[in-house]
């Protein structure tokens, strides 16, 4: 074990001293911008009406959710910026078109002030309609800005009755902005109606449903959500492949996010060295109603279209994503000058998809993309089908003593041979 | 039994070849500990990650929990080194029956660094959990790692694993409803005969070259940790120089040669012509 480790060591610092050396063709994915910025984190809690109903725990709705938040206040860490939103808080009349934009900020999204945020929960009381969509839309405005992650909590016991504004489409808008934004949603009841809508909201931004029944299950939940936001994580950056390897855009090592319609092809460029290896990994994700099987194609292709190396991969039912990755390495140029600096080879990532979805569902915007690239050393290729050629097993050892005893037996008779015929002589 | 026949084997040439302390040193290495993290308890993480990106890191040995919604995909990341073959077992433990509607179908998928679906050699995969089933356990046998591959193979090569537990039937009305679940890999050492020659020149972890990115605290300096990226065994990556091919083609070497010793011996006699008088 100890051998083991100081050789990786020492095969590292080697490795380090050779990148170094090599002047580091990747800066250290210079386009991968660090977030600076702490995560921020809006709950958005439904107020209407129907949150007078009392059927957690035999309190009311609205009592669960505020005894929750208190809990989840105290718990909220500390580098996490949280605001709160209510919807359907102040319009308790019938005319449907003032109901339905009845959302505001209740606690602007920034540092957390406990007893500040508390007060302000303490004073809801139920009142008006349910209008998720115009919620969620004001949920994003006020998450906008920076470059951290955001997550939005909803808590709702309704269906958004508002329309035409369908809350999942809008979700599915605010995730195609390209923020970085997850909507987690909790239902109160469990409505067959309301369950759908939820669901179709928290898969369109990859976020999550939860069914609530208790109490404690709803500010355990929420702060797990909020626990989430905090732990960091890489944020991809945007880009957009074309649609011909001459037009793509140029990919340095780094994480990146795209959009792929069903049946769209993109496509990427990324420069490998000689001597050097190409990893390319992409997820697709299903944020949308798709169809039973479905498949992604990633292929690595030559500037002239000729295919290098492919990875693929197909599947069924219920799936969050689908993903497939490939590894070209470029062998070493041999029989070059020292002076010829090797030439880069331009290669063509192509990516396509093979989903499907019933008619009803919106093919645009296109599916989530995430697509890692990463250049590293070529590996040392294999010689032998075995390690360093060497041999195990009981054959070989058989097979050794025998040749051993036979050309001892051989060399001793030669001998002897040859020592009877000087003596003859 | 294979192992300790190749202990057993490994211990008896070492000795005949004088390789005493290195190579019997070794010897013991890839066999005698299958899983040298198990000294941390077993206790893991207790949270799960939701992506990919997010995949919560998990050593070999450890127990990770997390508590979810069912429907929720978790995702967890173990490394895995050349030579081993993991094992993933995961335990969905479900909500009480009386919420639930029906029987639903559980699922473990393992994938590799570069996202690859891997293939289970054994195990329940998927499972169905019977309506009134309280508990569904899931497990999935990985094929051994392979150091070098070519690059149209998808074989398993070092670096992590990701695995994936999730839902993938169930009646609609139990979407949301609270489960614990429960991963654990295991991995074993597989020894020589499972020993390829080549090597990565980096284990395939996401990240491994380019990607070092520090995700830091805006204002209050050490709040956040650096963004995991990829994770890696305890002790490091194996250097890929050490297999017990080594002390079998030497020990077979030094084999061969006393036999050809005792062979030339055989022609010898005694060591006197058998001509000489006893006397002269």
């Amino acid at each position: 074990m100890i051998i083991r480790r100081r050789l990786t060591v020492g095969v590292g610092i080697l490795l380090a001293t050779l990148t170094a050396g090599l002047g580091t063709a990747l800066p250290a994915a210079a386009d991968e911008t660090p977030t600076k910025a702490s995560p921020k984190v809006e709950l958005v809690l439904d107020v209407s009406g129907s949150m007078r109903t009392r059927d957690i725990d035999g309190q009311s709705r609205m009592t669960a959710a505020k005894q929750a938040f208190n809990e989840v206040l105290d718990a909220v860490p500390e580098q996490v910026q949280l605001g709160i939103r209510t919807l359907g808080a102040d319009y308790p009349g019938d005319d449907r078109k003032v109901g339905c934009k009845d959302t505001k900020q209740l606690y602007p999204v920034g540092p957390l002030d406990r007893v500040e945020a508390k007060t302000a929960v303490a004073t809801l009381a139920p009142t008006g309609w349910t209008p998720i969509g115009p919620a969620l839309l004001g949920a994003a405005d006020d998450l906008e800005g920076g470059d951290s992650t955001r997550r939005i909590v909803l808590i709702s016991d309704g269906e958004d009755t508002c329309g035409p504004l369908d809350p999942c489409e809008v979700a599915r808008d605010i995730a195609a902005r390209g923020i970085h934004l997850v909507i987690d949603t909790l239902g109160l009841v469990p409505n067959a109606k309301i369950r759908e809508q939820l669901t179709c909201i928290a898969e369109a931004t990859g976020g999550t449903y939860t069914a609530v029944q208790h109490t404690d299950e709803l500010s355990g939940r929420v702060k797990q959500l909020v626990g989430r936001a905090a732990e960091p994580v890489v944020t991809p950056v945007a880009t957009e492949g074309a649609d011909s390897c001459s037009a793509a855009p140029q990919l340095k090592a780094g994480l990146y996010t795209d959009r792929e319609k069903i049946g769209e092809h993109r496509w990427y460029r990324v420069d490998v060295l000689p001597g050097q290896e190409l990893r390319a990994s992409v997820t697709v994700s299903a944020d949308r109603a798709v169809n039973n099987d479905y498949g992604v194609l990633l292929r690595a292709v030559t500037v002239h279209g000729r295919e290098i190396v492919r990875g693929s991969e197909s599947g069924t039912g219920r799936t969050d994503a689908i993903s497939s990755g490939l590894r070209y390495p470029k062998p070493e140029q041999d029989g070059t000058d020292s002076e010829d600096k090797p030439a880069a080879e331009t290669v063509c990532l192509q990516l396509s998809n093979s989903f499907s979805a019933p008619a009803s569902v919106k093919t645009s915007p296109g599916m989530p993309v995430e697509l890692t690239v990463d250049v590293v050393d070529a590996p040392d290729d294999a010689a032998d089908a075995a390690a360093f050629g060497l041999g195990r097993g009981w054959w070989l050892l058989g097979v050794l003593v025998l040749t051993g005893l036979i050309a001892g037996l051989l060399f001793g008779w030669i001998s002897r041979w040859r020592i009877a015929v000087w003596r003859t002589n | 039994m294979v192992r300790t026949r190749r202990v057993l084997a490994g211990a008896l040439l070492a000795g005949m070849a004088l390789l005493t302390s290195a190579g019997s040193a070794a010897a013991d290495d890839p066999s005698a500990s299958p899983s040298p993290s198990a000294s941390d308890g077993g206790t893991g993480p207790t949270e799960a990650g939701t992506t990919f990106r997010t995949a919560t890191t998990i050593q070999p040995s450890q127990r990770a929990t997390a508590g979810a919604s069912t429907g929720d995909y978790l995702y967890w990341v173990f490394p895995a080194d050349a030579g081993q073959r993991a094992t993933v077992k995961a335990t969905v433990t479900l909500p009480g029956t009386a919420t639930r509607h029906g029987a639903s179908t559980w699922q473990v998928d393992v994938y590799d660094g570069l996202r690859r679906r891997q293939a289970c050699m054994y195990g329940h995969q998927t499972r169905k959990a019977a309506a009134d089933a309280s508990t569904v356990e899931l497990s999935c046998v990985l094929r051994t790692v392979r150091a070098w591959s070519e690059p149209w193979a998808n074989d398993p090569l070092p670096g992590n694993y990701y695995v994936r537990l999730t839902v993938v039937d169930l009646p609609s009305a139990d979407l949301g409803q609270p489960v614990q679940t429960a991963v654990e890999v295991t991995a074993a050492d597989q020894g020589g005969a499972h020993d390829v020659d080549g090597m990565l020149s980096e284990p395939l972890a996401p990240g491994a070259a380019s990607l070092q990115q520090t995700v830091d605290a805006s204002s209050d300096g050490d709040s956040m940790s650096p963004a995991p990226l990829g994770t890696e065994p305890d002790d490091g990556w194996a250097s890929g120089w050490w297999t017990d091919r080594w002390i079998w083609t030497v020990g077979g070497g030094v084999l061969g040669a006393l036999a050809a010793v005792f062979g030339y011996s055989l022609t010898r006699g005694n060591g006197r012509p058998s001509r000489v008088p006893p006397g002269a």
